[in-house]
């Protein structure tokens, strides 16, 4: 009789808790967004990517990629709050950049935000496409990509050659402003086992980004240099090559400087691995060199 | 010895710091080449291609920029005899500002330097031709305030620009800050035409300027031709600074401090305040390079945060000093 009883209530416990997740999963999908608003250029490559594009509404003018995103005026540098009111979301993905009275405002007149700051390192990129398919409806969908994403990275870095005793100079823009180790970028090629010259700058000025002279560079002699400032300002490894003083500087002389899109080496999104690839040749084309000579 | 006119030992003075702050930033760079390697002359390829190809042209804009906008702010001091008046005064800064955006914003469409030249010279002219067409005949005042109006209207438009295309607000911060750290013989040979002949002009005038001095009707009772001295005079001294922007950017402070410190220290005559302002703001403005380079090295420090820093505490150092030996 008692174990009846015990048998009657943990069935009863296991309805209701059945009940329980059928409702929530309804109240998720109630809750899945159909008038989302993507402020983050790197989000919105992502939000693509797993599919939830259809959910997308309006992006900022920076936000470019994949083409065909319903890119609007908005600003992600100065978002205005009414602006982004006026297309009536049901969720903000901002970037963490942006001032902090935005997600306030955006909060008070009811609205869901959620933030995205730039990683830290690669797992802090998968695990925010992970986030931004839970958030909107396409759990799984996020995690393939973040699982697709890190496979395809893990076997670039595995397939590369070793970046023992190479040194890379990542340009930011012609004013020399580099990375150093500490950023999401720095963290990437850190992972390829390369040194950076701009480490010791961004040690001392304290910062990530820290901005070296053409000095600095040549004295430190790269074995590589990536160009991320092609687009911005219109650099390229022949640019590099009639800049003073830098004909000495061993990338140059190799013919180790490539040139990347400044969006693909500034966003954390499906195309990271474009950005390894691109890397990775630099490394070979050093690698060749050296043999070479 | 007259009143007024350059002793040597001033003379001397400003040669020497002048070659002293040459000297330091050739010896001083991130790529640590031993001084001793460096005077003796026993240089490795890599060495010497620093030392000739980036640090030498780096110097030696740093000079030029600094005697062109230090003898260029002396000169608006003297034409619009305003202590405030600086290089800036009429729009330059603004106009080179809404130049170099012009230019990183669309990309390979003007050169920079050309592009921050043109801006300057314009605003200037423009605001010129502004004073002038409203209050022709009142004086300075007019042309300072349609120089305040230019000023605050390019940078509007310069800001406007720099929001509506937020991805180049980096390049165009960096630019606004001023730079000498790219800088090469190109650079060079793009300033030193322009600085020859402003300063030279400027310094040609000296003694007019002098007379300018008693003011616009005592100036013109005494024979000189106050309008066409003011636009020769001002004209000059925006060709140099447009120049000077357009290779190494808004390099600020430079225009006012070195002109008042010599006249607090050396006497207020043009004839010494217009050549020593030549020499001590080249000095400082190498010197200023210097610590940019080397306070953070081998990370770079914006040429402009540097002239500003070491720049006002060393003035109210200045005056503080010679008000001391005055009282």
């Amino acid at each position: 009789m008692g174990s009846r009883l015990a048998a009657a209530v943990v069935v009863a416990v296991i309805a209701l808790a059945i009940a329980g997740c059928g409702e929530s999963s309804s109240s998720a999908d109630e809750q899945r967004p159909t008038r989302i608003v993507s402020l983050s250029p790197s989000a919105t490559e992502t939000l693509f990517a797993i599919g939830a594009g259809g959910q997308v509404i309006a992006v900022d003018e920076e936000s470019d990629h994949p083409a065909g995103v319903p890119r609007t005026d908005l600003s992600s540098y100065q978002p205005n709050v009414e602006a982004i009111v006026g297309y009536e979301p049901d969720l903000v993905v901002l970037p963490a950049s942006v001032p902090r009275d935005v997600p306030a405002g955006l909060r008070r007149v009811g609205l869901r935000v959620l933030r995205t700051p730039a990683p830290a390192n690669l797992d802090d990129a998968y695990a925010q496409m992970r986030q931004l398919g839970r958030v909107t409806g396409h759990a799984e969908a996020g995690e393939e990509l973040a699982e697709r994403t890190e496979a395809r990275v893990e076997r670039l870095i595995v397939g590369a050659p070793s970046g023992h005793g190479l040194d890379f100079f990542h340009e930011l823009d012609p004013d020399l402003f580099s990375t150093g180790t500490k950023s999401f970028i720095g963290r990437i090629y850190q992972r390829l086992g390369l040194e950076n010259v701009a480490e010791p700058a961004a040690r001392r000025a304290g910062t990530p980004y820290p901005q070296l002279s053409s000095e600095a560079v040549v004295a430190a002699d790269p074995d590589l240099i990536v160009l991320a400032d092609t687009e911005c300002c219109d650099q390229s490894p022949a640019k590099v090559m009639r800049r003073p003083g830098w004909q000495r500087v061993t990338a140059v002389d190799d013919g180790a400087v490539v040139a990347i899109d400044d969006d693909v080496a500034s966003r954390w999104g499906p195309r990271i691995p474009v950005f390894v690839a691109k890397v990775v040749e630099a490394m070979q084309l050093a690698r060749a060199a050296e043999v070479g000579s | 010895m007259t009143a007024g006119s350059l002793s040597w030992r001033w003379l001397a003075a400003g040669v020497g710091a002048l070659l002293a702050a040459l000297l330091a930033g050739l010896a001083v760079g991130p790529a640590g080449i031993p001084p001793s390697a460096l005077f003796e002359g026993r240089l490795s390829p890599l060495q010497e291609a620093v030392l000739w190809e980036l640090r030498a042209p780096r110097v030696l804009l740093g000079a030029l920029v600094g005697a062109t906008l230090a003898t260029a702010g002396a000169a608006y001091q003297a034409v619009f005899r305003n202590p405030l008046a600086d290089p800036y005064l009429l729009g330059a800064a603004a106009g080179a500002g809404l130049g170099a955006t012009v230019a990183i914003v669309y990309a390979g469409f003007v050169p920079l330097p050309l592009a921050a030249f043109a801006g300057a010279t314009g605003a200037v002219a423009g605001a010129y031709l502004l004073g002038r067409s409203v209050g022709d005949g009142r004086g300075t005042a007019t042309l300072i305030l349609a120089g305040v109006a230019m000023a605050a209207f390019l940078t509007a438009l310069q800001t406007l620009l720099l929001q509506q295309n937020t991805e180049n607000v980096r390049a165009i911060y960096s630019w606004l800050l001023g730079r000498l750290s790219t800088s090469g013989w190109h650079e060079v040979g793009l300033v030193a035409p322009y600085a020859a002949v402003s300063i030279a002009v400027v310094l040609a005038y000296r003694r007019l300027l002098d007379v300018l001095r008693v003011g616009d009707q005592e100036a013109v009772a005494l024979g000189v031709r106050v309008g066409r001295l003011r636009l020769l005079v001002i004209g000059a001294a925006t060709l140099g600074t447009a120049a000077a922007v357009a290779a190494s950017g808004l390099i600020g402070f430079v225009g006012i401090i070195i002109p008042h410190a010599v006249r607090l220290l050396a006497g207020s005559s043009f004839r010494v305040v217009l050549p020593l302002s030549m020499l001590f703001g080249a000095a400082f403005l190498v010197l200023a390079d210097v610590v940019a380079r080397t306070v953070l090295s081998p990370a770079e420090l914006p040429i402009g945060v540097v002239t500003a820093c070491i720049g006002a505490p060393f003035f109210v150092l200045v005056l503080r000093t010679s008000r001391e030996a005055a009282a």
